[in-house]
């Protein structure tokens, strides 16, 4: 994964609470079995619209996007989380995440930072008065800039510190190896087992 | 020290604990996959040159892409018919076992699961799927996870998480008559919002809760997501075991003696404490449906469109004047006059046998109205084997309902089964955002009998108002 440290872009007001999942991108667009390619499926529905913020400039070119409180409920699909990347977001503040969709951006890059209603009310009054401005957003300091506005966020330590070093979550868990082994022996052995038996 | 069912389970569960940033290391028991979510889980691994750490601790069915008729024929749509053929080329290469489209055990996922016998009290249960809260109803922590961590429990078959946070949800006095877990379920996410279960797991505990089924219980878990919580759990009891006893992957002889006295342990110790707590009364409850285009926008089935004027909070407001424009409905209108063009009869939440004998009872003697058509989708080709063993494939047949092969079908519409732009549907699934069901489809979220009901009347309505038809307009 690419490092994440700091990251300055054009800020995009999305005033709206409750964005769910479906709606960052619908279930037709999930068929592909890429990792890539899903920026044609975000906001698929709200694109149509042409008073949809992303469809006026200088919006279009966003690359932080500051939402409404619960964003990203719903389905668990990680695509939603690889649309905006794909789209060019590398950023999402809201007031308050989804829990799957903040794990899941976490996961792939993306930061979902915590920020405080006033101060998105703040930023939405920003960007609509001054279309085009840009917003940075400092992982290590956990500030967000934008003209003579500053605030801070908040993100999970671990996920912070993933990010700061594009570190892989898979790689760091098998360090632990041997102790996940030390696990399975103790295991009660009446626990299930997929494992095809007669009749199924 | 005293300790909730969720503190139990974590605790037997933590590999290693968390130290400096980061969290605790997590087993998990089960791992359940399906064609949407894990392909590009697969892909990693093989780029990593991983292999899948313990097969025999995860098993895969399609579900969500597959076509409910003509189940021989190859799938219509290429790019569907492209990731169910990578789920079985993945599953065929990592040693995983699949029931495919047409095989006797394929079925939505979380059918599959307890249906068999693998989801089982104290164990944690993950799936790419959000709607992995269903196998809390055994007394499982169970938890949609996102494609990163089906890739992460594949190769290790682990998960770093932070402990969540715990919420009693407490039912208290019974329910009436024609009140079912599905209106309990939409009344509690009423209740505290789509997000006031961040963060937590919900324990649903009560008299109400301990006297329903354990297909009931699993309407109640499934949608704990939609009140914002990753998790619901009900703790195991008598009426847990004897739904596990038996079943092909529950223990057997003296592993189930030793395996029950480990589930009586699973109960919230008297005296531990919740981080948060709410209380419901199920003596007031009856029939709940949503108007607006999110779970938490629901109401009794006896009330009107709600007037957004009337909403204090203007985040909540702005939301409820956006639902009511994409719903195309007035305020003041009386929920049992909505018409509806579709009933969809199915899904995670209501697709099990108990649900298709519910509905097939209030449908016995009637016809579904004219102009709308009814999609009954079995949550499994287990549940249609029984619901035809049982007759009831013949009930739906005769009211003018369709019978189909098993899939998640309408309640997401990634097959075929859609709602056309602007069509209006009463539907047993669990999300009414908007085009879940098909762009431009508008989706009110009922129970079984409110959706049997509605399939007769046309409009929504409760078993009672095709009793005493005079009375629905009355009532109110």
């Amino acid at each position: 994964m690419e490092p994440f440290t700091t990251h300055t872009g054009v800020g995009v007001p999305l005033r709206r609470s409750n964005v769910d999942t479906d709606q960052i991108i619908p279930a037709v667009y999930l068929k592909r079995v890429t990792r890539t390619g899903f920026e044609d499926g975000l906001f698929a529905a709200w694109r149509s619209d042409e008073q949809f913020v992303l469809n006026q400039e200088p919006y279009r070119a966003g690359s932080v996007l500051v939402a409404g409180p619960d964003f990203g409920t719903g389905s668990s699909r990680e695509h939603a989380v690889w649309a905006l990347s794909d789209y060019g977001f590398r950023v999402v503040l809201s007031a308050r995440f989804a829990d799957i969709f903040r794990g899941n951006a976490g996961k792939a890059g993306l930061l979902a930072a915590v920020c405080e209603q006033s101060d998105i009310e703040l930023l939405w009054k920003l960007l609509e008065t001054e279309p085009g401005t840009e917003v940075t957003v400092d992982l290590r300091e956990k500030t967000v800039r934008a003209k003579d506005f500053t605030a801070g966020f908040a993100v999970d330590d671990y996920t912070r510190w993933r990010l700061l070093d594009g570190l892989d979550d898979i790689a760091l868990t098998l360090r632990h190896a041997a102790v996940i082994d030390e696990f399975e022996q103790a295991r009660a052995d009446w626990l299930p087992v997929t494992t095809p038996i007669a009749g199924t | 020290m005293a300790k909730t069912l969720a503190e139990k389970v974590w605790d037997r569960h933590v590999v290693r604990k968390g130290t400096g940033a980061e969290p605790d290391l997590l087993y998990i028991d089960l791992h359940l996959v399906h064609e949407v979510t894990s392909p590009q889980a697969f892909d990693g691994l093989r780029l990593a040159g991983r292999p899948v750490r313990r097969p025999d601790l995860t098993i895969a069915t399609e579900d969500h892409n597959v076509p409910t008729v003509g189940i021989d024929l190859p799938i219509a749509d290429p790019v569907s018919r492209t990731q169910v053929e990578t789920l079985r080329r993945n599953c065929a290469e990592f040693g995983v076992r699949l029931h495919p489209m047409g095989d006797r055990e394929q079925g939505i996922v979380h059918v599959v699961g307890p249906q068999l016998g693998l989801t089982q009290p104290g164990t944690t249960v993950v799936c790419g799927d959000s709607h992995t809260s269903t196998h809390g109803a055994f007394g499982a922590l169970a938890f949609g996870i996102g494609t990163s961590e089906v890739e992460h429990v594949l190769a290790t078959q682990t998960l770093p998480l932070r402990p969540f946070k715990t919420m009693a949800v407490t039912v208290t006095g019974a329910l009436r008559p024609g009140v079912t877990a599905k209106d309990v379920i939409l009344a509690v996410i009423a209740r505290i919002g789509t997000g006031g279960g961040q963060g937590y797991v919900l324990e649903y505990r009560g008299p109400a809760i301990e006297k329903l089924s354990v297909e009931a219980r699993m309407t109640v878990c499934n949608m704990s997501i939609e009140a914002g919580a990753r998790a619901g759990m009900i703790a195991p009891d008598e009426t847990t075991f004897a739904y596990l006893k038996g079943r092909p992957h529950a223990p057997s002889g003296e592993q189930w003696d030793r395996a029950v006295a480990s589930w009586r342990e699973l109960r919230t110790d008297d005296g531990a404490e919740f981080d948060a707590e709410v209380v419901i009364d199920a003596d007031e409850l009856t029939p709940f449906v949503t108007w607006g285009t999110n779970p938490g926008q629901g109401l009794p089935l006896s009330a009107s469109v709600p007037d957004p004027e009337r909403i204090a909070d203007e985040n909540e407001r702005v939301a409820a004047e956006k639902a009511l424009s994409y719903m195309d409905l007035t305020p003041g209108t009386p929920l049992r006059e909505i018409s509806v063009d579709t009933v969809f009869l199915g899904s995670c939440t209501n697709g099990r046998i108990e649900d298709l004998r519910a509905a097939a009872d209030v449908l016995r003697g009637h016809r579904v109205a004219d102009g709308v058509r009814m999609l009954v989708v079995p949550g499994s080709m287990r549940v249609r084997a029984q619901a035809e063993a049982e007759g009831l494939d013949e009930v739906f047949l005769a009211a003018g309902a369709e019978w189909r092969q098993a899939g998640c079908s309408m309640c997401l519409g990634m097959n075929p089964d859609q709602l056309a732009p602007g069509e209006r549907s009463a539907s047993t699934s669990n999300r009414n955002f908007e085009g879940r069901q098909g762009k431009g489809g508008r989706t009110h979220l009922v129970s079984p009998l409110v959706a049997a009901a509605t399939a007769v009347r046309g409009t929504l309505s409760s078993p009672e108002d095709l009793r005493t038809p005079a009375a629905a307009g009355a009532e109110n």
